[in-house]
């Protein structure tokens, strides 16, 4: 049947988005994590050049700097990173890393003036007090906007086969190229699938929603 | 390949011509996505729990599915379907694809300014025997739609940058020709950074703007609140 041999098809494409998604996640998070605990850092070098790059990577498409990775990379700078895999991760995470440090920034400041106050007051290390007071304060916070951005990354997956790697929506482009009357069929399953990878992150934002309200006291 | 300053100066005219195009692009997609998040909203108000149900499960699968691969489903994929499939031309697949997804989430936008709405105006509409049609063009939809002014904004702007997704239906626009430009002469990244240059330019001041509308509309509900 017809299903059938598209779903094995697309079978074929699912590995390289599985992997593009969760390195992607992993480095846009790091990323996230430093450069937001950058921008709130007393060291004007330091916010400033975040800041910098926070705005390039906002200010321009995320289709545009994937293409632009893809050429300037082994051309203009020379780096050869074995794969486009890597490239494609790289300017998926420098894109979502910029837009999530946002949020990790937001977060950190929203945290009441008193916290800081008070490890002050109790003699704790500046490192001490964000590893142990702010940072796990503003986690729960900026938890259900990280989920929103996962399913964001997601769908930014579906970009990397403009660059020629072999996702899933590169195989069904094959596969549509070849038999164009199954065009529909083609197309409705890899949403489907792509829908299927969401709904874990679907859940995961709602369910964090519940954490982040949950016993927060505003004052 | 290295860096060239004459291909650069030479390209700026050359991808000049599709910003108007990329604009044009992201105005009419945002348009339709305005009208057409109402949709949206109207069906999940319809008093019938499977309807709400399904609309709402229609809108959360546009929402987390690649607005690429929906471009293509439009654009490729509905000229095949029988009876209702027609060919649509880019521009058109283009507007339709991405204003659909858009639509979902401004019609997120409208609900919770909707939902922000105090309750006290509903029953003092009906209250005043108001029509539906009166409650909603008069009393709610007047107080649920300035407040998320910023909101929308931040769509536009964030629309504008996923609007080059319409150069792989072959929609002529910036994108586009960069990658044109490319082809011909093997230059690509000059070109493409004009084209980032080009979103810097146009997004990152409109961004600034819509910084200020909030803290703007943020301030007048400090003093509402505050004279309270």
């Amino acid at each position: 049947m017809a299903i059938t041999e598209i779903t094995l098809m697309l079978m074929r494409g699912i590995k390289v988005t599985l992997i593009v998604l969760v390195l992607s996640i992993i480095l846009s998070s790091l990323i996230a994590l430093i450069a937001g605990l950058s921008r709130v850092y007393h060291n004007k070098l330091l916010t400033g050049f975040t800041g910098f790059y926070v705005e390039i990577f906002r200010g321009t498409s995320l289709i545009v700097q994937l293409f632009w990775f893809s050429y300037a990379l082994p051309g203009l700078f020379n780096i050869h990173l074995g794969s486009d895999i890597w490239v494609a991760v790289l300017a998926i995470s420098l894109n979502y890393g910029a837009y999530m440090s946002e949020i990790v920034r937001g977060a950190i400041l929203s945290v009441p003036q008193g916290q800081t106050e008070a490890s002050i007051a109790l003699n704790l290390t500046r490192f001490q007090r964000m590893r142990h007071i702010i940072v796990p304060q503003a986690i729960r916070m900026m938890l259900p906007e990280y989920g929103n951005y996962l399913i964001q990354i997601l769908k930014a997956t579906s970009l990397v086969s403009l660059i020629g790697l072999t996702d899933l929506l590169y195989y069904g482009n094959i596969y549509r190229s070849t038999h164009l009357t199954e065009a529909p069929t083609v197309y409705m399953i890899i949403l489907l699938l792509y829908f299927l990878l969401a709904l874990p992150l679907i859940g995961f934002t709602r369910k964090m929603e519940k954490v982040a309200k949950k016993g927060v006291v505003h004052g | 390949m290295t860096w060239s300053w004459d291909v650069f100066i030479n390209v700026i005219p050359i991808i000049f011509k599709g910003l108007w195009i990329t604009v044009g692009l992201t105005i009419a997609c945002y348009l339709f996505a305005m009208i057409f998040g109402f949709f949206w909203v109207f069906m999940s108000r319809i008093p019938w729990r499977p309807v709400n149900w399904l609309f709402r499960w229609i809108a959360e699968f546009i929402r987390s599915t690649p607005p690429l691969v929906q471009l293509f489903f439009i654009y490729y994929a509905w000229p095949a379907i029988p009876v209702i499939g027609v060919t649509l031309n880019p521009f058109v697949a283009a507007i339709l694809g991405l204003g659909i997804h858009f639509s979902t989430y401004t019609s997120e936008v409208y609900r919770s300014g909707i939902e922000s709405v105090d309750k006290g105006q509903w029953e003092a509409s009906t209250a005043l025997n108001l029509s539906t049609a009166q409650k909603w063009r008069h009393i709610i939809l007047p107080q649920a739609i300035p407040p998320t002014i910023p909101m929308l904004g931040n769509y536009l702007i964030i629309m504008f940058k996923e609007v080059p997704l319409a150069s792989t239906i072959g929609v002529v626009a910036m994108l586009h020709l960069a990658n044109d430009y490319g082809a011909q002469y093997y230059k690509y990244v000059e070109p493409l950074t004009v084209v980032a240059l080009f979103f810097l330019l146009l997004s990152y001041p409109s961004a600034l703007l819509i910084g200020r509308l909030e803290k703007k509309y943020n301030r007048r509900f400090d003093k509402k609140t505050a004279t309270l």
